[in-house]
């Protein structure tokens, strides 16, 4: 086997390996209709577990997880909207259950700072790319043979 | 020279990014409560050991008490278990046990065996009252002023050191000519 298609093999198995998690899930519960049920995926999706704070309620095991994944489950089967069940949930713990912040002027920057960063690493890229290319016009360095060759 | 400025001015900008990020990051022991200054959620549970008997905030109305959150299952809750009945022993104010996510008889035999703190203790087995409190793990400390206001909120065991910071600073002075 060609060492090119070792590595293609390689990554691939990296990629169905990273896939793996979803093996993990824990939660059955089951709503009464798939709109609901979508909502539910998504929204459980959304929120924090306090307890292990990088991962959703969807994905921890914990108890708690559990109870606000039933808080979730039970307001979509009273009719409350998405945005209700984020309120719900914020006002008892506060924007940090939110994996996405609001935009608010406190997290303004939270929001600004992947925009700003990409420009500057455009502006630099581009002054770099004009400096070289200037630097080819002007290369007057002689080439020697042997080592146009290697 | 110049080009080593704006690596270094780069360098520093992240440095101070990262900086305010791992200040700011949420410590789960200075996690303040969302309910500061709000008024606490009213609830009526079972009252653990007699479950024909209900404990309601409505009968607090009009004094400050404290709130614990607690399980047989938590080991900071026998941490700070001592510490609890220390102050219980000042009686200077209700001390309102929120049994979370636990079996009735473990907290019977706990409290039989350590000693109780606890003026009433109210059976949350589902978590719903813990979950209006935004509790995310025990053991959680409360006040709750005469207007029934949440005024602090503790995480972590309680300790003599927070009890006199936090709490007893909160309660109305006694003694005072």
């Amino acid at each position: 086997m060609s060492a090119g298609r070792l590595v293609t093999l390689q990554m691939l198995a990296l990629l169905l390996l990273s896939l793996s998690w979803r093996a993990f899930a824990i939660d059955i519960t089951v709503l009464p209709n798939e709109e609901l049920q979508r909502r539910y995926q998504s929204l459980t999706h959304e929120f924090r577990c306090m307890q292990c704070q990088n991962n959703s309620i969807a994905d921890s095991p914990v108890g708690l997880a559990s109870d606000l994944r039933r808080e979730v489950a039970e307001l979509l089967v009273a009719g409350k909207s998405d945005d209700e069940i984020r309120a719900y949930m914020v006002q008892r713990y506060g924007n940090v259950i939110l994996f996405t912040p609001p935009l608010a002027a406190s997290t303004a920057w939270v929001w600004m700072f992947p925009v700003i960063a990409v420009f500057a690493g455009a502006i630099i890229g581009v002054v770099i790319v004009r400096r070289r290319s200037k630097m080819v016009d002007t290369d007057d360095s002689i080439v020697e043979p042997e080592e146009v060759t290697r | 020279m110049n080009r080593f400025v704006l690596p270094f001015v780069v360098f520093a900008a992240l440095a101070g990014v990262l900086y305010v990020g791992v200040k700011h990051s949420p410590d789960k022991s200075t996690m303040v409560s969302a309910l500061l200054g709000k008024p606490a959620p009213a609830f009526e549970l079972p009252v653990l050991g007699d479950a024909s008997r209900k404990f309601s905030t409505s009968l607090l109305a009009g004094r400050p008490w404290v709130m614990n959150v607690w399980g047989t299952w938590c080991a900071e809750c026998r941490v700070e278990h001592q510490a609890l009945l220390d102050i219980a022993r000042q009686n200077r104010v209700p001390i309102v046990g929120l049994n979370w996510r636990d079996e009735d008889a473990a907290a019977l035999e706990w409290l039989a065996r350590l000693g109780n703190p606890y003026t009433v203790v109210a059976v949350d087995g589902d978590g719903r009252t813990a979950i209006n409190f935004g509790v995310y793990g025990a053991p959680e400390t409360f006040f709750i002023d005469a207007n029934g206001l949440v005024q602090y909120r503790h995480v972590g065991a309680m300790s003599p050191e927070v009890w006199e910071r936090e709490f007893a600073s909160r309660l109305p002075q006694v003694g005072m000519p």
